[in-house]
């Protein structure tokens, strides 16, 4: 008897006695795949795609809040143009802040790094979006009459300023897509993508069909 | 005709241009201050002109005639912004494959979005006023330079296709006013092209061909209901007859420069009113 004729029945007798469980291991394979390729689609490359940055220091709106004057127009306000100013200068900061107010580690980072050297914050922005777009906080907050909640979420009672999360890929703010990776949305300001701005302007019976092209607003309402 | 539902003010909204070749010195005022105004590329070497990017180019006319009786006139061209023969029908905006151009039947202006335009260019083909133009490459801005971009405009990128917006981020940002007014209406003064600002010879006029109360419409007196066919006898269109119905017209009182807006036979008058019934 050859070492291969060995082999061959050798092979074949391990064949026939495995025979039954093949079907099972395979399955057992195919389960052990599909989870794996469900945790990396939905844990492990959310969690890759995005980098996490942290901004400059952290802000309370809740704390502010208390003590502005003018709610949120002491920092985000109209200019006469009909422009919105965004994310506060240091100008609307300094008022107040030309000493020390308190002891915490963010006003001390804030006032040493900024305010006595006269720079202004460089603060990430969440909902920034594309260069392409065009969005006008006066047609909103005038026009519509829209509250900051529907578009930004509950931020006046926040403590904290959360994570910037930027996607590696295109540079966007996590924000825009939204973080539910099924697609979901359960609140009007968990994402702001091209179809949700649309979806709302569908629904108010106004700006939505000058487009030739689609029949909704034309690109030139949103864009630039 | 499609009509847009903003604030049901009716009829819409329908920008355009009259530019007076006979004023018009050549200086080319209008191609330096659109060039800054919207962030407009531009190369080293703008030596080959089929490669330079000018949405607002000033052409040479000459009457082809020897001395002492030669003419010369100068006619700026910005895009068209054709609305064909139904609102809409423009030559670039009906063969994009991307919908990357489109045409407002609120404000009359095609449009180009750049990040949705792959870059075939059947449009620059569709175009018969070479009024569009292709990135060869990345811009590169002399160092320093981007500091003065236009945050207004949003710079293109290799691949893309570009045209004259008609300053469209102006428009924009009139109505961000107007909207912190009470939503009033933008005013005449309140949306003006770059290149109509700079011409120092007043050449340009811009507004709202559908507003009695705009210095354009009465200026070109825009017929509705004839493709909006001007009824000034000064006034003519480039290329006419092709039915693009542009919203840019131009005036002179020279026949001459009249008829070198389209390959006129020597027994037909410029701007044959309906002759562009036979198209589309
Ligand atoms: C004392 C100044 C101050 C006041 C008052 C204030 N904010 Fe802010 N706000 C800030 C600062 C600082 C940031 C951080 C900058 C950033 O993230 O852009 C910020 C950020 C935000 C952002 C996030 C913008 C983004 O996308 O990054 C929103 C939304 C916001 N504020 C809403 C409000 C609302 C609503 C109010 C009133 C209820 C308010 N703020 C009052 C200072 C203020
Ligand atoms: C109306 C006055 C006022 C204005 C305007 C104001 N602050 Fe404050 N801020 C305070 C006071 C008071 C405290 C002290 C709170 C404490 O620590 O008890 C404070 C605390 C802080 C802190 C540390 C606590 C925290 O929020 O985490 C930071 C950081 C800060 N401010 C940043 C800013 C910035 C940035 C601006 C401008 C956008 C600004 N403040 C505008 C009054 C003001
Ligand atoms: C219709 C939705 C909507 C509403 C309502 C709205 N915002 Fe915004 N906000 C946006 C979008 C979209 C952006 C991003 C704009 C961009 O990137 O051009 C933004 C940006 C901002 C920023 C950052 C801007 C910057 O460039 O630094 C602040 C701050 C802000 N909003 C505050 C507010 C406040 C305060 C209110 C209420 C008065 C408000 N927003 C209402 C959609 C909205
Ligand atoms: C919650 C609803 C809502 C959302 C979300 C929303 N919009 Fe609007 N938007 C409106 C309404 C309503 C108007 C009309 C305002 C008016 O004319 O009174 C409007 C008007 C506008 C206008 C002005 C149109 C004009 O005629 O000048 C622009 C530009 C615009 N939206 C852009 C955007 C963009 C970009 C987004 C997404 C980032 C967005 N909007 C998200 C409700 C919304
Ligand atoms: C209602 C407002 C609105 C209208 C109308 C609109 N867009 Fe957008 N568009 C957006 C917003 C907001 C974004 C950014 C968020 C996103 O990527 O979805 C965007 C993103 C895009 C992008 C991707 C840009 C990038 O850098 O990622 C393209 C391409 C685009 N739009 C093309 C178009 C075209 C073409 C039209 C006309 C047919 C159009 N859009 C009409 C709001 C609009």
């Amino acid at each position: 008897m050859s070492s291969h004729d060995k082999y061959q029945s050798h092979g074949d007798s391990h064949s026939s006695a495995k025979a039954p469980d093949e079907g099972a291991y395979i399955f057992l394979f195919f389960l052990i795949g599909f989870a794996l390729s469900m945790v990396v689609g939905w844990g492990v490359f959310p969690t890759l795609l995005y980098s996490k940055k942290h901004q400059p220091f952290d802000f309370n709106h809740k704390q502010h809040l208390q003590i502005v004057d003018n709610g949120c127009q002491s920092c985000h306000f109209f200019r006469t143009d009909g422009s919105f100013s965004g994310s506060p200068r240091l100008a609307q900061c300094v008022g107040c802040h030309n000493e020390m107010q308190g002891q915490s580690e963010s006003e001390k980072a804030f006032f040493e790094q900024y305010v006595v050297q006269g720079r202004e914050v460089p603060w990430l922005v969440y909902s920034r979006q594309p260069d392409c777009v065009f969005f006008s906080h006066a047609a909103h907050i005038h026009g519509a009459k829209l509250d900051c909640v529907t578009c930004h979420g509950h931020m006046a009672a926040s403590e904290n300023l959360k994570s910037y999360e930027q996607n590696r890929i295109t540079g966007y703010s996590r924000d825009l897509w939204g973080r539910n990776i099924s697609g979901l949305k359960h609140n009007s300001w968990d994402r702001m993508k091209m179809d949700d701005c649309a979806e709302c302007h569908a629904r108010y019976q106004v700006v939505h069909d000058s487009s030739v092209q689609t029949g909704r607003d034309a690109c030139f309402v949103c864009h630039k | 005709m499609k009509q847009t539902q903003i604030h049901n003010e009716q009829p819409p909204r329908r920008y355009g241009m009259a530019i007076d070749v006979d004023k018009c010195t050549g200086c080319g005022s209008c191609m330096v201050a659109c060039f800054s105004e919207n962030n407009v590329p531009f190369k080293q070497d703008e030596t080959d002109k089929l490669l330079s990017i000018t949405w607002m180019r000033v052409y040479q006319l000459t009457n082809g005639k020897t001395f002492p009786h030669t003419e010369v006139a100068y006619l700026p061209r910005p895009c068209q912004h054709c609305a064909g023969q139904h609102e809409g029908h423009s030559p670039c905006v009906s063969v994009c494959p991307a919908t990357a151009t489109d045409y407002s039947a609120d404000t009359g202006i095609v449009s180009q979005i750049y990040t949705r335009c792959f870059g075939c260019r059947y449009c620059m083909g569709a175009c018969p006023y070479h009024a569009r133009y292709f990135n060869w490459w990345d811009p590169v801005w002399p160092d320093g330079m981007e500091k003065y971009l236009s945050p207004n405009v949003s710079p293109r990128m290799r691949g893309v296709v570009e045209k004259c917006s008609f300053c469209f981020h102006r428009y924009q940002m009139a109505r961000d006013k107007a909207y912190t007014e009470g939503g009033r209406k933008v005013q005449e003064a309140e949306y003006q092209t770059a290149c109509a600002q700079a011409c120092p010879a007043g050449a340009i006029v811009f507004g709202d061909l559908n507003d009695p109360s705009h210095a354009v419409n009465q200026i070109v007196k825009p017929d509705a209901h004839n493709h909006y066919k001007s009824g000034n006898p000064r006034a003519f269109r480039l290329l006419e007859r092709l039915g693009t119905n542009t919203k840019v017209y131009y005036l002179s009182s020279r026949e001459w420069v009249r008829r070198s807006g389209d390959n006129y036979r020597a027994d037909e008058q410029p701007g044959m009113p309906g002759a562009a019934a036979q198209h589309g």
